[in-house]
């Protein structure tokens, strides 16, 4: 794969289509698009981790989910990521590290609030590698 | 050549376009667009009429799936839609409030003129910045721990009134009072009030902003005086604001339950965002329950920060809030669900009104609005765009009859952020906002063209079309002279 994911913009909302491998770098590049659209990822140096696991009724929930985890990691504990190590991911369970720093208004420029990961269009396609699409409230 | 939504709407007035239930199956009613037919091209081609059809789709809609004029595209529902639900056999569904829950409007009045005003609106504005936290990433200056924090959820801005945070009267004209009943802490996840804790009194960021506005035409000047407002000149203070991240995980976490809800209940719905439970199930009252609780913290965010506004005024003008003037006229909710009563068929009928960017709009006379505006009817206040202007109207008996007590919103995007960042530079939206005498003050540069007036749909139209449709009447109209965003 030559690019990790693609914005995609409409008119109130924001989306992207993350692409993988297989679909645990598909998940983690996700991530890393949500993560691009609230600030430079340039920017952020890996000084903490943090281990996230989840459990959802289905894969489409479980990519909602992580991203919702995310988006609070960020929001409460004022948290970036930019790396994704995800561990194990079946249909209903996703472990994961990810890496990243806290916020520090100096070295950081926040982009866009990001209020949630939608199911809207939300899409997981296997054929040929995996691409995930989501679309986000901002 | 026809335009692609010519064989698919009905028209029925100007202001009126039906999509017949036939449009696509499931529908259990058909669906109505409050537009003119110049803006109905653009509602088509960002396919906002899917997501009107498909709102239809939820069980015990009545009525018709309602779009208002600032009608677009959003996640499930459409921004700019009211549905109605029966209680008794209908849902209620998160995707049909939003994120933002309570998401809303606060409009005070002042004495000051724009000639009194102008002067030192660079000094005003500098004020309203430092001391209103705004921006991402902003935390709050009151400070509330876990317990006080439920009390802010189950008693809404009074809580923060008793403690010293505004006057008693601004209770009084208030949507719901400033308290939303029902409201059950323990239905809210400790990652919402963790959320919730420090964003407490901040602005935030994206659409959100405190504007300083000068009216500049009166319509009805008889409403106008009822709510304090008798002069063109006169200077008022807008603020736009919602639940924050309080609000975001509330919606979060039920639109993940309730898509579990949907199964159990054996309900078909054409996309995920629009899950739902009986507005009668545990999972609905629940909802409902934390739902009233980001309303609270909403009206209470907005008390906060008027207090802040307030504070600001009397340390630039060096005058009391008595000789300021600086009264509440009203606060209304733009993203919510509410237990109201309509006659259907000819019979009472209890319903879940869901408002996802739209206004209540209850006329004169009816007994949930304010004494004071008894006569004239419940104010609307309709913000546009940080360039143009925003409205005061009022609801009517038409919008009784024909959308669930409800009208517009505001102007409504017709262009995405990105695409406004693109084309416009927050520098230049900064020095053309100057040059027409709006003072700005942001915290990021890039949100000021993302917010700048291209992006938006001209909110005269847009209030234009719920005037002559009848759904609100004009009242006032304010122009904008400072302007803080997040």
């Amino acid at each position: 794969m030559e690019k990790d994911f693609d914005i995609v913009n409409h008119t109130a909302d924001v989306g992207i289509i993350a692409y993988g491998a297989d679909i645990s770098q598909a998940f983690a590049n996700a991530a890393k698009a949500l993560f691009s659209l609230i600030t430079e990822l340039d920017d952020v140096e890996e000084v903490l981790y943090q281990d996230i696991e989840l459990t959802a009724p289905d894969e489409k929930s479980l990519l909602v989910e992580w991203l919702n985890e995310l988006i609070y990691l960020f929001d409460a504990d004022g948290i970036i990521f930019k790396r994704f190590d995800i561990t194990e991911l079946n249909n209903t369970r996703l472990k994961a590290r990810s890496y990243g720093e806290r916020v520090d208004s100096l070295k950081h420029r926040l982009k866009t609030g990001v209020k949630a990961a939608t199911y809207h269009m939300l899409k997981i396609d296997k054929d040929n590698g995996c691409k995930v699409q989501v679309l986000f409230d901002i | 050549m026809p335009a692609p939504w010519q064989e698919i709407v009905n028209k029925i007035d100007d202001y009126r376009w039906e999509i017949p239930q036939s449009y696509k199956q499931g529908m259990s009613v058909p669906g109505l667009i409050f537009a003119s037919e110049s803006m109905l091209s653009h509602i088509w081609e960002e396919n906002a009429f899917q997501q009107v059809a498909n709102v239809a789709f939820l069980p015990g809609i009545v009525g018709r799936s309602l779009a208002m004029p600032d009608i677009h595209w959003g996640y499930g529902f459409p921004i700019g839609g009211v549905a109605a639900t029966r209680i008794k056999d209908g849902v209620v569904s998160p995707g049909g409030v939003g994120f933002d829950i309570n998401c809303g409007v606060r409009l005070l009045r002042t004495n000051l003129t724009e000639e009194e005003v102008r002067p030192k609106i660079e000094q005003l504005v500098a004020e309203l910045f430092t001391n209103i936290p705004s921006g991402l990433g902003s935390k709050g200056k009151i400070r509330v721990n876990k317990k006080e924090l439920d009390e802010v959820l189950t008693k809404g801005s009074r809580w923060v009134i008793e403690k010293g945070y505004g006057e008693a009267e601004d209770i009084v004209v208030n949507e719901e009072e400033g308290c939303m009943k029902g409201a059950n802490p323990d239905k809210v996840s400790s990652k919402a009030k963790k959320r919730g804790i420090p964003q407490l009194g901040t602005l935030g960021s994206g659409n959100h902003f405190l504007e300083v506005e000068v009216v500049d035409e009166i319509y009805d000047s008889d409403a106008a005086t009822a709510m304090g407002i008798s002069d063109i000149g006169q200077v008022l203070v807008l603020i736009h604001t919602g639940s924050r991240g309080f609000g975001h995980q509330v919606c979060s976490d039920y639109v993940a339950l309730l898509g579990e809800a949907v199964k159990k209940y054996g309900i078909n719905l054409p996309d995920r965002q629009l899950a739902c439970a009986p507005v009668k199930s545990p999972e609905g009252r629940d909802y409902l329950a934390a739902m009233a609780c980001a309303a609270n913290y909403a009206w209470t965010n907005r008390q906060c920060i008027a207090h802040w506004a307030r504070e600001s005024f009397v340390k630039v003008f060096g005058k009391s809030l008595r000789e300021l003037g600086m009264e509440q006229i009203y606060d209304v909710a733009h993203n919510i669900a509410k237990i109201e009563e309509y006659p259907i068929g000819g019979k009472k009928e209890t319903l879940c009104v869901h408002r996802k960017g739209a206004t209540r709009a209850f006329p004169a006379g009816h007994p949930d609005i304010p004494n004071i505006y008894k006569n004239i009817g419940q104010p609307v206040l309709i913000p546009g765009d940080m360039g143009r202007c925003s409205y005061i109207a009022l609801g009517t008996e038409t919008a009784m009859k024909e959308s669930f007590g409800s009208t517009c919103h505001g102007a409504g995007r017709v262009q995405s952020r990105a695409a406004a960042k693109r084309s416009l530079r927050g520098a230049d939206v900064a020095r053309t906002l100057a040059a027409r005498g709006i003072t700005v003050k942001a915290g990021s540069i890039g949100s000021l063209a993302e917010e700048a007036s291209e992006a938006y749909k001209d909110v005269t139209e847009v209030v234009d079309i719920t005037h002559k449709a009848g759904i609100s009447r004009k009242v006032a109209r304010a122009i904008p002279i400072g302007v803080i965003k997040g």
